[in-house]
């Protein structure tokens, strides 16, 4: 199983969502992230007062999938989230050693 | 951390301890001497607003005068109420948001009840000291309210609706210098000093101008409180910010304001709110009231529009905070003329408190380097000033609608340069007093609470945790 990290454009999750659901993704966890790699912050002005802000808003995106489905959502995640513009985001994968489904007990890819 | 140079500093401790035994003593010679001030030589347009003896014949209570007063007593309640409260707020960041709201809404309750203890009789009933003209201070006739009653007349319409109408305005002038002190502050100091600022510096300057004092019957046009609200609020919170020290992260690093929307709703409420400040400071519900609230109405659309073209031109963006803020300074310069200008006048008034307040924001961050953190200075006391001097020529019958300026004991008007002498001279004796006083009670509250700022800690804590024990947003 691998755990997938996608950090996006937060206008970008409802895409991913829905280009994952076509093909069969039906779970994930979603957090509000801030950061920055390339695209730097901006400055706000305030009063005269410049306000330098150096994190975006991001959006991080996880799903645990079996493995032969790891480059297909990859693959998915990209399209949907690119839109060729500094600050699109990154890709991560990890290996997962375990998974249980809390409410039945089941293990490894069927508690997927 | 405050840096003292003994020799500089000797000559406000002279004055401030002169200012000091010369109130006290006004003070000691209560209302027994009943000498009749007599400010009558000069016709101003604020002798509205001076307490009349009810020792003749009673005036009959005027029902339309009365319901306009106690509803903008309401307003002007309103402005600080959440009005202040909700500008100020959504400027901080999140995490001191709630401080802001409990210092304008605890300093409100608080000088509420030093109104009614002593402020009142200090700033609007009949002092001086023997025959001399001059006032300085009130009397204690009417501490605790003593003597006032149901029937009790202010002119035509009730004591009772005086006391509260004035009280909106005493809360609101200590609420304003919480702009300056935000987000590092101990709640002890701001409690302490501001029960002592409202006794020492608000009611004398109100008693100069409004009370019958000196500077009433020298002629100055006060009508809504340029002098007595906005240059004493902003003087003093210049004073308070520089002793208090910067924030952290001033000036490079400053997280911006964590709720515009929250600080337009405020600026909104003030808007609304200041239609009472000055129209209702016409005490009457007639042509005055109508063309204050007019003016101000004009003043507070131009001076944001100008504001907003002037942040266009500079950074690129129209925002919203700064034409809030453009509004804020039209109300406050307004508010000094609103009796005395006519609506060109206004328009001319606002588009000079839109050009002068936004450079003069930068002017106290950047040259002086002083963390006046919501520009109280720059936007209130800037703005009185500038009102409180430019009403001497808009204001003159003739100039683009004005209504009329001061008459001297001829009974002839003052010349526009007469009259901005004594603008002038008003400004600067309620500066200079607002400036000594501010420093000294400051020294006093820094002894009394082991410093006036907080811990370093707690400033990153945030206020609202270390101070208050509460979360802002709790968002679940």
């Amino acid at each position: 199983m691998k755990l997938i990290k996608s950090i996006i454009k937060p206008f970008k999750l409802e895409d991913l969502k829905d280009a994952l659901s076509e093909i069969g993704i039906e779970g994930m966890t979603v957090l509000e992230a801030k950061g920055f790699g390339r695209q730097k912050g901006h400055t706000e002005i305030y009063r005269g007062s410049e306000y330098t802000i150096d994190f975006l808003p991001k959006v991080l995106v996880e799903v645990v999938v079996p493995d032969d489905l790891a480059d297909k959502v990859i693959d998915t995640i990209v399209k949907a989230a690119k839109t060729e513009k500094i600050g699109d985001g990154k890709v991560f994968v990890l290996p997962v050693e375990q998974a249980v489904r809390i409410r039945t007990g089941e293990q490894g890819e069927e508690a997927l | 951390m405050l840096k003292m140079e003994t020799l500089k500093f000797l000559k406000p401790y002279w004055m401030a301890f002169f200012l000091i035994i010369f109130n006290l003593s006004a003070v000691a010679q209560n209302a027994s001497s009943e000498t009749d001030l007599e400010p009558t030589n000069v016709t101003s347009v604020e002798s509205v607003n001076m307490v009349e003896k009810d020792t003749v014949e009673p005036t009959p209570l005027n029902n339309g005068n009365t319901a306009w007063m106690l509803t903008a007593t309401a307003l002007v309640l309103f402005m600080t109420l959440p009005g202040l409260a909700l500008f100020y707020g959504g400027l901080v960041q999140s995490k001191n948001v709630l401080s802001v709201l409990m210092h304008c809404f605890a300093v409100a309750c608080l000088a509420s009840i030093i109104w009614i203890a002593v402020g009142y009789s200090l700033a609007l009933t009949q002092g001086g000291f023997g025959e001399d003209a001059r006032g300085w201070i009130g009397g204690k006739g009417k501490f605790f309210l003593n003597g006032v009653f149901e029937e009790s007349m202010n002119g035509d319409f009730p004591e009772s609706v005086w006391i509260m109408f004035q009280m909106t305005f005493a809360i609101i002038t200590p609420a304003l210098i919480v702009g300056a002190f935000v987000e590092r502050i101990k709640f002890t100091a701001v409690m302490l000093f501001s029960g002592l600022w409202l006794i020492v510096v608000y009611c004398p300057v109100c008693y100069w101008v409004w009370g019958g004092g000196w500077l009433a019957q020298a002629g100055v046009i006060d009508f809504a409180g340029g002098i007595v609200v906005h240059a004493t609020a902003g003087a003093s919170a210049l004073t308070l910010a520089w002793m208090l020290g910067r924030r952290s992260g001033f000036p490079r690093n400053l997280k911006p304001p964590h709720s515009p929307g929250m600080v337009m709703m405020g600026a909104a409420m003030l808007w609304v709110g200041w239609f009472g400040f000055n129209a209702g400071s016409a005490a009457a519900a007639n042509g005055d009231a109508g063309m204050a609230m007019l003016v101000t109405h004009i003043s507070a659309a131009t001076a944001s529009l100008v504001w907003m073209f002037i942040e266009w031109k500079k950074t690129g963006k129209p925002g919203l905070v700064g034409i809030v803020t453009g509004t804020i300074a039209g109300l406050a310069t307004i508010t000094p003329a609103s009796g005395a200008v006519g609506p060109m006048g206004a328009v001319i008034i606002g588009a000079v408190a839109g050009l002068v307040c936004y450079f003069a924001c930068g002017f106290v961050k950047e040259k002086l380097g002083v963390d006046d953190s919501l520009d109280v200075a720059a936007v209130h006391g800037v703005g009185g000033i500038l009102g409180t001097l430019m009403v001497s020529y808009l204001g003159q019958t003739g100039v683009l609608g004005g209504q009329g300026i001061s008459q001297n004991e001829d009974g002839a008007y003052l010349t526009w340069k007469e009259q901005f002498a004594v603008q002038a001279e008003g400004c600067l004796a309620a500066i200079a007093l607002s400036v000594v006083a501010t420093f000294i009670i400051v020294k006093i509250v820094s002894a009394v609470t082991g410093g006036i700022r907080v811990s370093e800690e707690d400033e990153t804590k945030g206020l609202d945790q270390a101070a208050h024990g509460e979360n802002g947003y709790s968002l679940n």
